[in-house]
This record gives C-alpha cells, sequence and structure tokens, in this order.
C-alpha cells in the first residue's frame, strides 16, 4: 500500500495538474467495531482507488480518505448502507491543492522578500513602509499595522503592533526616528521588528512569554517629515534635519524639536522658544500633530506599562526625569533595571552605555516624552541614545546597524521582561 | 546649580571637562592615523578658584579611534580650568597620558601619507566625508581625521562647560598649495553640539607635516541659516 502509494504520489507530483479535479476527502467516523472491521477491509481493497489518509485503528480516531471523483457516488452509497457517518473534509481536493500551491508561492515571494531585505542599509521612508507591509503579510496572525494619524505634510503615521490576542492587554510603547537624523534609530527599529517576529515564530525566550500577557507597540518612524527630508541630499541642511517641518512664527524657519513638544514641565528650562533653534520646543504643548497623534493613542489605549524611546548619539540608556535633578519615585528600581539592561547589552559586543536620568547624562530638558510619559503613569519608561561616542555621531556607518541593534535588542528584551514580570 | 567636589563620572559635567581634555590631547597628538576619543571617566572633581574659573580634575581613559575596540585604552589625567570672563575665553589644560610614547608610532604611515600628498601635482579635493550613510573612502579616512585634529583646536577653543562638541562631518576638502613643505589643506567642517544639539559650520585652514604636525592657521565661522547672525559664543 505504501509503495504504490508513493508511485502514485510521485506520479501525481509530476502531472500535478488536474490530477485531482473533483476528488474528495472524506472523514468517517466510525462508531463501533465493526464499521472498524469494514473501513480495514476496504483499505485492503487495492483497486479501489481509494487514498486511505490515515487508518482505520480504533473509534476513538477518525479516519480520513481520498475519493477519487468516479468512486465517490458509490462509496458515499456504501457507507450510508452500512450507517457509517461520514463528513466532506475537503470538497475538491484540486482547488485545495491550487489554493495551496498560491499559499505558498505567495509565501515565498514575502519571505523573499524580507529575507532578501538589506537589514545592513539605510532606507528611505517608502522602503521602510513597505518592509512594514510586508512583515505584516508574513505573521497576519502577530502583527498589524495601526494608523495613528497624519503628520504635518499629510504622511501617515504608522505603529506595528505585535499581538497575540486580548482586548487592550497590557502594553509596551517602543518608538524611533523621533529626531530625523538620527538613522540609527530607525534603522535599528526595523532589525528589531524583524526579529521580534523570528523570535515568536520560533519559540525563542522570552518573545512568547512576553507576548501571551502583553502587546507589544513599535513605531519605527515617529516623525516621518523630518526623516524624508534628511533624504533630499547630503547637504548639512539637509542631512542633519532633526524637527518636525511645521511652519512657525518665523517664515525663514520651520519645525519643532518633537522631543520638548510634550506636555511635561512644558516651558521650562532646557528647550528654546526661539523657532531656529534645534531644541525649540514649539508655540504650545502638543502643538506639532506627531506628538499629538502618539499622545491621543497611548492615552485612549489606557493600558501601557512601559515606554521607550530610541535616539542617538551617545550611549546612554537613560530614565526620567529630564526637566529637574531630583530623582524620580521609582529612581532606586529604574536605575537598577537600566543598570542590568546595559549589561546584557554589553554582554553581546562590548558596547558601553552609561546609565543615569536625562538631566544627569545629557542636561536638564522640557517636555520629553520619555518625562510625559512617566508622570501619567507608564512606569516603566526609558530612552537610549544608541551608537556612537561621538566618532561619526549621526553618521553611523552602516555596517555597524545590525550589530547596534541586536545588543540594544539584549537590552529591550531585558526591560520588556521585567517589565511582564512586574505587573503593577 | 553647578556642584563642587566629587562629580559622578557617568554625569554630563565630568564627560564634558574630559571632552575638553581628549580636544587638547589630539590638537598635540594627532595625526592622519590617530585620532582619540573618550573611552570613559574614572573619577572627576570640580572647585571654583579664585580668579573666578572652574577647574576639573579628571581621572579618564581613550582609545585611538583608528585601532577600533580592540586597541589598548591610554590612562589619561587631566586638569581642565574653564574661565569664568565676561567674554568666552578658552580653558586651560594641563594633560597627562602614561605611556604615550609606548603606544605604536604611525611614522610609517604618516611618511607614506605625507610623500603622496607633498607633490606639487596634488589637488586633493572632495566634499561629504563621510557622506549621508556614514561611507568614507580608505583614501580619504587619513584626510578626515587631519580634519578632526584641526577641528580640534576650534573645539578646544570654543568649549565651555555648556558645550559638548563633535565632528559631525567634513563638508569640504580642499588641498592649497604646499608651503614650508607642509600640507597646506582647507576644511570646511561641521561641528555638532551635544546640550543645544546645534550643528555649527567652520572653515578652516590647516598644515600638517610628519614633524611639525597640525597647526591651524585661519579660522572662519560660517552662518548656516540666513537668520544667523554670530557664532554661538
Amino acid at each position: 500500500m505504501r509503495l504504490y502509494l508513493a508511485v502514485f504520489a510521485l506520479l501525481a507530483a509530476v502531472h500535478c495538474e488536474e490530477l485531482f479535479n473533483g476528488d474528495q476527502v472524506l472523514r468517517i467516523n466510525a462508531e463501533s467495531e465493526n464499521h472498524i472491521q469494514i473501513l480495514k477491509k476496504l483499505e485492503r481493497d487495492v483497486d479501489s482507488g481509494l487514498d486511505f489518509w490515515t487508518h482505520a485503528v480504533s473509534t476513538e480516531q477518525p479516519v480520513d480518505i481520498r475519493v477519487p471523483h468516479s468512486s465517490l457516488y458509490a462509496l458515499k452509497d456504501f457507507l450510508k448502507k452500512n450507517n457509517i457517518p461520514f463528513t466532506v473534509i475537503i470538497n475538491n481536493v484540486q482547488e485545495h491543492l491550487v489554493r495551496e500551491r498560491e499559499e505558498m508561492v505567495r509565501n515565498a515571494k514575502m519571505e523573499s522578500k524580507t529575507k532578501s531585505f538589506n537589514f545592513a542599509a539605510y532606507h528611505d521612508l517608502e522602503t521602510i513602509y513597505n518592509f512594514m507591509d510586508t512583515l505584516v503579510a508574513n505573521h497576519s496572525k502577530l502583527i498589524s499595522k495601526v494608523n495613528i494619524g497624519s503628520t504635518y505634510e499629510n504622511r501617515s503615521m504608522y505603529v506595528l503592533k505585535f499581538s497575540t490576542g486580548g482586548e487592550k492587554k497590557p502594553a509596551i510603547w517602543i518608538d524611533a526616528g523621533i529626531h530625523a537624523r538620527e538613522w540609527i534609530s530607525h534603522a535599528t527599529a526595523v532589525w528589531l521588528a524583524d526579529r521580534i517576529a523570528k523570535d515568536f515564530k520560533e519559540n525563542r525566550a522570552h518573545v512568547p512569554s512576553i507576548l501571551s500577557q502583553m502587546d507589544i507597540y513599535l513605531m519605527i518612524v515617529a516623525n516621518p517629515d523630518g526623516y524624508v527630508f534628511t533624504h533630499i541630499s547630503s547637504s548639512p541642511l539637509s542631512r542633519f534635519w532633526c524637527k518636525s517641518r511645521s511652519a512657525t512664527s518665523n517664515p525663514k524657519c520651520h519645525g519643532v524639536d518633537l522631543n520638548r513638544n510634550w506636555d511635561a514641565e512644558f516651558g521650562g528650562p532646557g528647550a528654546s522658544d526661539d523657532p531656529c533653534a534645534e531644541d525649540y520646543r514649539g508655540p504650545s504643548a502638543q502643538s506639532e500633530i506627531e506628538v499629538k497623534n502618539i499622545v491621543k493613542f497611548i492615552m485612549s489605549h489606557g493600558n501601557f506599562k512601559s515606554f521607550m524611546t530610541l535616539h542617538s548619539y551617545m550611549q546612554l540608556l537613560m530614565y526620567p526625569y529630564g526637566y529637574i535633578g531630583i530623582d524620580a519615585p521609582d529612581w532606586p528600581e529604574l536605575h537598577d533595571v537600566a543598570t542590568k539592561a546595559s549589561k546584557a547589552l554589553n554582554s553581546w559586543h562590548g558596547t558601553v552605555y552609561k546609565v543615569g536620568s536625562i538631566f544627569h547624562t545629557i542636561d536638564q530638558a522640557s517636555g520629553t516624552s520619555v518625562d510625559w510619559a512617566y508622570l501619567r503613569g507608564i512606569k516603566y519608561s526609558f530612552a537610549f541614545a544608541l551608537r556612537d561616542t561621538g566618532e561619526y555621531g549621526f553618521l553611523l556607518p552602516a555596517d555597524q546597524i545590525v550589530s547596534t541593534a541586536r545588543e540594544t535588542w539584549f537590552a529591550l528584551r531585558y526591560i520588556m521582561k521585567y517589565v511582564c514580570d512586574h505587573p503593577y | 546649580m553647578a556642584s563642587t567636589g566629587d562629580l559622578e563620572p557617568t554625569h554630563y559635567p565630568a564627560r564634558r571637562a574630559a571632552q575638553v581634555a581628549l580636544h587638547y590631547l589630539n590638537t598635540h597628538h594627532g595625526s592622519p592615523f590617530r585620532v582619540f576619543g573618550l573611552q570613559q571617566v574614572h573619577k572627576a572633581s570640580a572647585e571654583d578658584v579664585a580668579a573666578g574659573g572652574r577647574k576639573y580634575k579628571l581621572d579618564f581613559s581613550v582609545t585611538d579611534w583608528g585601532s577600533g575596540s580592540a586597541g589598548p585604552a591610554l590612562r589619561c589625567s587631566a586638569d581642565v580650568l574653564f574661565p569664568r570672563t565676561e567674554r568666552h575665553s578658552a580653558p586651560k589644560v594641563e594633560l597627562h597620558c602614561e605611556a604615550l610614547q609606548q603606544i605604536n608610532s604611525t611614522a610609517q604611515e604618516d611618511d607614506a601619507f605625507y610623500q603622496k600628498y607633498i607633490s606639487p601635482d596634488s589637488t586633493v579635493s572632495a566634499r561629504d566625508i563621510p557622506d549621508s550613510f556614514g561611507n568614507m573612502s580608505e583614501e580619504m579616512q587619513p584626510f578626515w581625521r587631519l580634519a578632526r585634529v584641526a577641528a580640534s583646536f576650534i573645539m578646544l577653543r570654543e568649549s565651555s562647560e555648556n558645550t559638548e562638541f563633535n565632528m559631525a562631518k567634513v563638508a569640504s576638502i580642499t588641498q592649497q598649495e604646499s608651503s614650508e613643505e607642509q600640507l597646506m589643506l582647507e576644511f570646511v567642517v561641521l561641528l555638532h553640539d551635544f546640550p543645544s544639539q546645534e550643528i555649527v559650520q567652520w572653515k578652516l585652514l590647516a598644515s600638517w607635516s610628519p614633524d611639525r604636525g597640525v597647526r591651524v592657521l585661519q579660522t572662519e565661522w560660517q552662518p548656516r541659516c540666513p537668520h544667523a547672525t554670530k557664532p554661538p559664543n
């Protein structure tokens, strides 16, 4: 029987087209030992043309048979006469095969699209947006793309949602690219998206356990207008653009520092009210549509437990506050988590990150996203300043993207696991 | 607001002062094949001084960017004095690094580079080093390092307790006619100030030879935006 099937299968593979048109697969639910004996006899009849996918063994297990179209009527009649219940589980094997084959081809194309996606390169906005769509299509059960609103220049702002289901599970927020010129942050986030998907698919710790309890929201490009602007040319005025692209009260100067525009001690020291300054805070808190969109999304979700933002450069892992030098109430815990996360990061390539509050490691800064999140009760709020420490600065060579992303992942994974293990 | 006494080595006041010491180190020991970067600050303290300035005492380690993370770390100590004057004046640095003479000499590479470009026919000219993607040809690397060393003169001079400069990019390199057996290079460099996040542009004329090292002959601040009217300091 096995040899017969094998040869048949081989022939079928060679002449795959139209060989199974009209064939059905029936599932037989034998209810008695008598039924089993009948089915066994049927299986022994080699000339019947019936293809037993599973064998008649006991009444506990269904028996699946592929039935050639020409034998369908006769077999169904036979089963009915013997009172053996059955159902049709595949209505037309040929169609089914065609659909399966189409899906396989589609998947292979998608797989090769993401496999051939060059993570060791910097990509423009359109390419990153295409990557997101491919990733979602490849992992449609896990990942969805959420449009949280438009930018000043009317571009869509997308967040990738990684979720194994459930209603508003406690969630983790990660964003990159709020400062347009910090290209390593977007590139790292692209790699992270793929890595989280892969780790889930391959059941690699700790992603499955994290995602069983929490959702992850990853925003690869938080400032699309600015990012597009940095790609216009290699001129410093383009490539080193940092802010949003909104019009300001000064017609000669555009844009607001999106990381000074949050409603967290807005207006305090550590930001400028000169529209021409790089750290211009904007006319009012959340004046920038990009910030407003994120705020609205996070507030209406209402169940975020961690907020993390990726910047460059300086190799720092920071926690609140930025606006003031006093310790945040959760300082000992945040410092401990950040320290352990930086050690996890360091374990990969030996890259050294310094840990501390924004205020103490960079300078006083008001209206920052991390302060906003923390003051809204999102306890585990951290800001990363990725590689390097000034040698290339914003122009980090692309051959450092993957190692930067990987070491950053170790830190992020540590933090996410910690957040998961410490619900509040 | 500024603290006196022991400083947290990982916090910015110590790091900014150490960066000033680094600029000083590079002006003296930088070359087309050697630029030093800060690895970490081990100890730091600061005190107000009588003449109205602030003196930082630092214990830190540096690495040669050329050797990457595999390279040895040099231990240094420095006193960095930031004067407190009406108009900005440059910080004063006293620096000592152990084993400075013992690190691998780059004399061979320096000489080869010098011989190649000192010829009267040499007219090197390039823009955007590195490019937007961080790419830089191997041929340009020594020029990039020279620009970085030359820029260190400016960064040292312009530094205060409220700044932290790095060179973001070399906008252009134009070789000038050699003079007195010195390579003459005109650079336009972009400096990034970390606290303010501003990018400032400077044009400078520098000379270099293996014997005399880097000298900066002229510097000129360049406004990048139509609205800007004066240099940061």
